[in-house]
C-alpha cells in the first residue's frame, strides 16, 4: 500500500464520519480536515518535479479549505443560534448504510470507466465519486442550511480529487478561478444564512416555505 | 447596403428615446415616427434597385454566437416585403402620435413606443436576414415585442388572455421554424441561406420541411385553424399597432413561407393543392366569421384571415402551375398572391386606422353602438369606404387587381385541359367568387352600420374627424389603393423579379406571363377612370346647379311609424342574419332569445355571439387535456430544494450507468 492509497482511505473515513456526525462543530472540523488532505493531494500525486505553482496552489487550497472555510462556517454558526442538525430526513444510522452502499456503487462504477494508466491510485476515481455522492447526499438529506453548505464543499472536494487523481494537467489559473468561486459561494451563503435566521428564526430549509 | 444598416441603426436608436423621454410622450412618438421614416428613406434605394433589376445585395459580418453570422441581404423577395413594411410602419407611427395622446398613462405610452420601434426593427430584420440563427433571433424579437404591444392594457383580464393565446400560438409556430432550420442546417453544415439554396434534400425531407413551414409560418400568417390568436390579439392592441400587426406582421409569416419554398426545389403537385385547400378554407371561413362579428376590430381580424387565404390561393395556383409545367398559370398565380400581400397591407392598414379613428372619437368598437358617422367624420368615412371597396375586390381599387390576377391564373388553368390543374383552378374560381361575395356583404355591413343611418347611442354623437396626424396617413393609404387599382398593369409588372425568384422561371418568361394580364387590366382601369371622371363631372354639375346647397333632413324610417327611433334601424346581427343562418353549420352562433311567452312580456334583451369554432371545439379541449396531463407531472414539483437536488443525483446516476450498459 502506497501513500496515495493511505490518503484515499483517510478520505473515505472522513466522508463516513461526516455522515454520522450531527454536531456542527464536529462537522466543520471534519470538512476542514478533508480540505487539507485534498489540498495536499497534488503534491503527492505529481509525477515529475514539483513546480512553484504546485506549491502555491496547495498552499492556497489548504489555507482556504483548512482555515478560511472553517472560520467562516464557525462565524456563521455563532450568528444563527443552532448547534446541531435536529431532524434530518434520513437518520445517521441509515446515512452510514447509504454511505457504504454509495461506496460500493462508486467502486462498481469506476471498474466500468476506462482510465489511462497514468493514474494516481486505482482507488482514487472511486473515492472521488464517493466524495461527490456524499456531498450531494448531505445536501439532499439534511435540513439545516449550514450542513448543506458543507455538503457543497464536500461535493467540490470530490471534483477536485477526480481532477488530481486523473493527473490532469491543471492550469493554475483555472484552479484559482474554481477556488475563488467556491470561496464566494461559501461567503455569500454565510451572509444569506445570517439574514435567513434573522428573518425566520431558523435556517431550516424545509420550513422556508412557511410564512 | 451600408445605408440600410444605417437606417436600422437609426430605428434602433429612436426606439430607445421613449425610455428616456419621461413625461413628454409626444417626443417619444415623434422620435419613433422619424426613426421609421429615416429607415424607410435609407432602405428605399437598395430595395427599389433590387426590385427593378432583380439584383441581390449581400453583406455579412461575423458574430460570436455559434452558427450565426450577421448576414443581411436584399433580393427582390425581401425588397417586395420590406418597402410596404416600412411604409405602413411610418404611416402607423405618424397616426399613433396623435392617437396615443388621449391615452391615459405615460408608462403605457413609453412601453408602446419602445416596443413599436423594436417590432418594426424585428420585422425588417426577419425580412433581410440571410442566416438561420439570425433569422430566428429577429423572429423572436418580432414576436416578443408584439406580445408586449398586445398586452399593454394588462389590467384588463381579456387583454391578458389575448396575450397568452398570442404568446402560446407564436411559440408553437416558432418551434416548427426552429425545426426547419435545424433540418436545413444538418444538411448543409451551416445556417447561411446561401448554402441552403444549393443543397438537394430528398423527397421525404422536403415534405417534412414543407409541412413544418406550413405550420410554423402559417401560424404567424393566420391560416385556419392556426389563426386563433388573430381575433384575440388584434382587438387588444392599440389601433395603430393592430394596423401594423394585421397589415404587415402576418405577411412576414407569408414571407417566411415563400423564403422556405425557395430552398426546397421543385414542388410536387400536392403542395400546391394543399395550399389551395388551406387558402379556400381560410378565405371562406374567415370571411364568414368576420360577417358574424359585432366588434369592428374582431371583424377586421377575421377578414385578415380571409385575405391570407386569398394570398394562399394565389401561391397555391403558382405552385400547381409550376408542377404542371404551365408557366403562365404559375406566374399569374404568384403575382396575384404577392400583389395581394401589398394590397392587403395597404387596405387593411387603412381599415384598422379608420376603425382606430372611430374608436378614438366614440370610445367604442361595438358596431351596434355606432351609426351615422359619415356626417360627423366625413374624411374617415370616405377613407373607410375606400378601404372597404378595395378589400371586397371592387374596381377601380387595388384589391381588384390582385384578385383579378388570381382569377386570370385560374381561368388559364381551366383552359389548359390538364386534369389536376383544371380541377384546382375551378376550385379556386368558385372559392374566390364566394369569398368576394361574402366580403362585400361583410363590409357593406361594417360600413353601413357604422357610418350610415342614425347614431344608435350617445357615443356616436360627439364624434368628429380627428386631427391631421391621424387623417393624413389614412388619406395616403386610400390614395394608394386607388393608384394601384388604376395602374394595375404596371403594378403587376413590378412583381416580375420577385415572381422569377420564387418560381425559378426566367425573368423574360415571367414578364411574358404578366403581359397576358396587362390588356384586360388596362382596359378596366381606363373604363374605371372614365367612370370616375364622369361621376366627378356629374357631382360638380350637381353642386353647380341652383338649389344644391339646400339640405333637407327627414327621418330614415318613416313607414307609418308614429315615432321612428334610431333603435329601429338594422343592427349588425340583423344585417348579417340571412347569411349567418345559411352558414350556421360552421358558425354555430349562440343566440340568446328573449322569452316572450308571457301575456305581458317585461323588458327583455336579445344577443348573439359567435365564438371561434376552432378555439371552442379543438383548442379548448386540447388545452384541458394538457392541463390534466401537466397536473400529473406537477405532483413531482414539490418546491423543496432537497427533492430537486435528489432529481439531479438520480439523473447523474442514470446517465452514468446507462452509458456503461450501451
Amino acid at each position: 500500500m502506497n501513500a496515495a492509497d493511505t490518503i484515499m482511505i483517510f478520505l473515505i473515513l472522513t466522508n463516513l464520519s461526516l455522515l454520522a456526525s450531527s454536531r456542527f462543530n464536529a462537522c466543520i472540523k471534519i470538512v476542514a480536515l478533508q480540505g487539507v488532505i485534498v489540498g495536499l493531494l497534488p503534491l503527492i500525486a505529481a509525477n515529475g518535479p514539483l513546480t512553484i505553482y504546485s506549491y502555491l496552489l496547495a498552499l492556497l487550497i489548504v489555507t482556504v479549505k483548512g482555515i478560511l472555510f472553517p472560520y467562516l462556517l464557525k462565524h456563521t454558526l455563532r450568528s444563527v443560534n443552532v448547534r446541531r442538525e435536529i431532524e434530518p430526513f434520513i437518520g445517521y444510522g441509515a446515512s452510514i448504510i447509504i454511505g457504504v452502499l454509495a461506496l460500493i456503487v462508486s467502486f462498481w462504477l469506476t471498474t466500468h470507466i476506462p482510465f489511462h494508466d497514468k493514474i494516481l491510485s486505482t482507488t482514487a476515481p472511486a473515492v472521488a465519486f464517493f466524495t461527490i455522492f456524499c456531498g450531494l447526499f448531505i445536501i439532499v438529506s439534511r435540513v439545516q442550511a449550514l450542513t448543506q453548505v458543507m455538503g457543497y464543499i464536500v461535493f467540490e472536494n470530490g471534483i477536485y480529487i477526480f481532477g488530481s487523481a486523473l493527473l490532469i494537467e491543471q492550469s493554475f489559473l483555472v484552479e484559482l478561478g474554481i477556488i475563488l468561486d467556491v470561496f464566494v459561494v461559501v461567503f455569500i451563503m454565510g451572509i444569506t444564512m445570517f439574514h435567513i435566521s434573522r428573518a425566520f428564526d431558523h435556517i431550516d430549509t424545509d420550513r422556508l416555505r412557511e410564512k | 447596403m451600408k445605408l440600410l444598416i444605417a437606417g436600422f441603426f437609426i430605428l434602433l436608436m429612436s426606439s430607445f428615446v421613449p425610455l428616456f423621454s419621461g413625461r413628454r410622450s409626444r417626443v417619444a412618438a415623434v422620435s419613433v415616427a422619424v426613426g421609421t421614416f429615416c429607415c424607410l428613406l435609407l432602405s428605399a434605394g437598395v430595395c427599389i434597385e433590387s426590385l427593378f433589376t432583380g439584383n441581390t445585395f449581400d453583406i455579412a459580418y461575423r458574430m460570436s454566437l455559434p452558427f450565426a453570422t450577421f448576414a443581411l441581404g436584399v433580393d427582390p423577395l425581401s425588397a417586395f416585403f420590406l418597402l410596404p413594411l416600412l411604409l405602413l410602419s411610418t404611416l402607423c407611427a405618424v397616426y399613433g402620435v396623435s392617437y396615443m395622446e388621449k391615452k391615459n398613462s405615460e408608462a403605457s405610452s413609453v412601453t408602446i413606443w419602445f416596443f413599436f420601434g423594436i417590432l418594426v426593427l424585428g420585422m425588417s430584420l426577419v425580412v433581410v436576414a440571410r442566416n438561420g440563427m439570425f433569422f430566428l433571433i429577429a423572429w423572436e424579437i418580432m414576436t416578443l415585442s408584439s406580445f408586449f404591444l398586445v398586452t399593454h392594457d394588462n389590467h384588463k383580464k381579456s387583454v391578458r388572455k389575448a396575450g397568452w393565446i398570442y404568446l402560446v400560438a407564436s411559440h408553437i409556430g416558432a418551434a416548427f421554424i426552429f425545426a426547419i432550420f435545424a433540418i436545413l442546417g444538418r444538411h448543409s453544415d451551416t445556417l447561411d441561406f446561401a448554402a441552403f439554396q444549393t443543397i438537394m434534400t430528398g423527397a421525404a425531407i422536403s415534405t417534412a420541411l414543407f409541412i413544418f413551414a406550413l405550420l410554423g409560418f402559417g401560424s404567424k400568417a393566420g391560416f385556419i385553424p392556426l389563426h386563433i390568436w388573430l381575433p384575440e390579439a388584434h382587438p387588444a392592441a392599440p389601433s395603430h399597432v393592430s394596423s401594423l400587426m394585421s397589415g404587415i406582421m402576418i405577411k412576414v409569416g407569408v414571407y417566411g413561407f415563400l423564403r422556405t419554398l425557395t430552398f426546397l426545389g421543385d414542388p410536387p403537385l400536392w403542395w400546391g393543392v394543399t395550399l389551395i385547400v388551406i387558402g379556400a378554407s381560410s378565405g371562406i371561413l374567415g370571411v364568414l366569421f368576420a360577417l358574424a362579428q359585432h366588434d369592428i376590430k374582431r371583424l377586421l381580424a377575421y377578414s385578415s384571415v380571409e385575405n391570407v387565404g386569398i394570398i394562399a390561393l394565389g401561391i397555391g395556383m403558382g405552385l400547381v402551375g409550376i408542377s404542371c409545367g404551365e408557366p403562365v398559370v404559375a406566374v399569374l398565380g404568384f403575382a396575384g398572391g404577392l400583389l395581394h400581400v401589398v394590397n392587403h397591407c395597404i387596405f387593411k392598414g387603412l381599415l384598422f386606422l379608420g376603425a382606430g379613428a372611430v374608436i378614438h372619437e366614440t370610445g367604442t368598437g361595438e358596431i351596434d353602438h355606432l351609426g351615422g358617422l359619415m356626417k360627423k367624420m366625413p374624411r374617415t368615412g370616405i377613407c373607410f369606404m375606400t378601404g372597404s371597396a378595395a378589400i371586397c375586390g371592387l374596381p377601380p381599387f387595388n384589391g381588384f387587381v390582385s384578385e383579378f390576377l388570381i382569377f386570370l391564373s385560374a381561368l388559364f388553368g381551366v383552359t389548359t385541359g390538364i386534369i389536376p390543374l383544371s380541377s384546382c383552378s375551378i376550385a379556386v374560381i368558385i372559392s374566390l367568387a364566394l369569398i368576394g361575395g361574402l366580403a362585400t356583404a361583410c363590409f357593406s355591413k361594417a360600413f353601413g352600420i357604422i357610418f350610415l343611418g342614425e347614431p344608435r347611442s350617445g357615443c356616436a354623437e360627439r364624434a368628429r374627424d380627428p386631427d391631421a396626424a391621424m387623417t393624413v396617413p389614412m388619406i395616403i393609404l386610400a390614395v394608394l389603393c386607388l393608384i394601384i387599382g388604376l395602374s394595375g398593369a404596371s403594378a403587376a409588372m413590378l412583381t416580375v423579379t420577385t415572381v422569377s425568384e420564387i418560381s425559378g422561371l426566367s425573368m423574360t418568361a415571367c414578364a411574358a406571363g404578366l403581359k397576358t394580364a396587362a390588356y384586360p387590366l388596362t382596359a378596366i382601369a381606363m373604363l374605371s377612370s372614365l367612370l370616375i371622371i364622369l361621376g366627378g363631372f356629374l357631382f360638380a354639375a350637381r353642386r353647380a346647379m341652383p338649389g344644391a346647397r339646400v339640405e333637407t333632413k327627414g327621418p330614415t324610417w318613416d313607414c307609418g311609424y308614429a315615432k321612428p327611433e334610431p333603435r329601429m334601424q338594422y343592427t349588425s346581427s340583423s344585417f348579417a342574419q340571412p347569411l349567418t343562418q345559411l352558414f350556421s353549420f360552421f358558425l354555430r352562433t349562440k343566440t340568446k332569445l328573449p322569452d316572450t311567452s308571457a301575456a305581458f312580456p317585461a323588458a327583455n334583451s336579445f344577443s348573439t355571439e359567435t365564438p371561434d369554432f376552432w378555439q371552442e371545439y379543438i383548442f379548448r379541449p386540447a388545452v384541458i387535456f394538457f392541463n390534466r396531463l401537466s397536473a400529473i407531472v406537477a405532483k413531482t414539483e414539490t418546491g423543496r430544494i432537497h427533492i430537486y437536488i435528489l432529481y439531479i443525483i438520480l439523473t447523474l446516476l442514470i446517465l452514468l450507468t446507462w452509458n456503461f450498459f450501451r
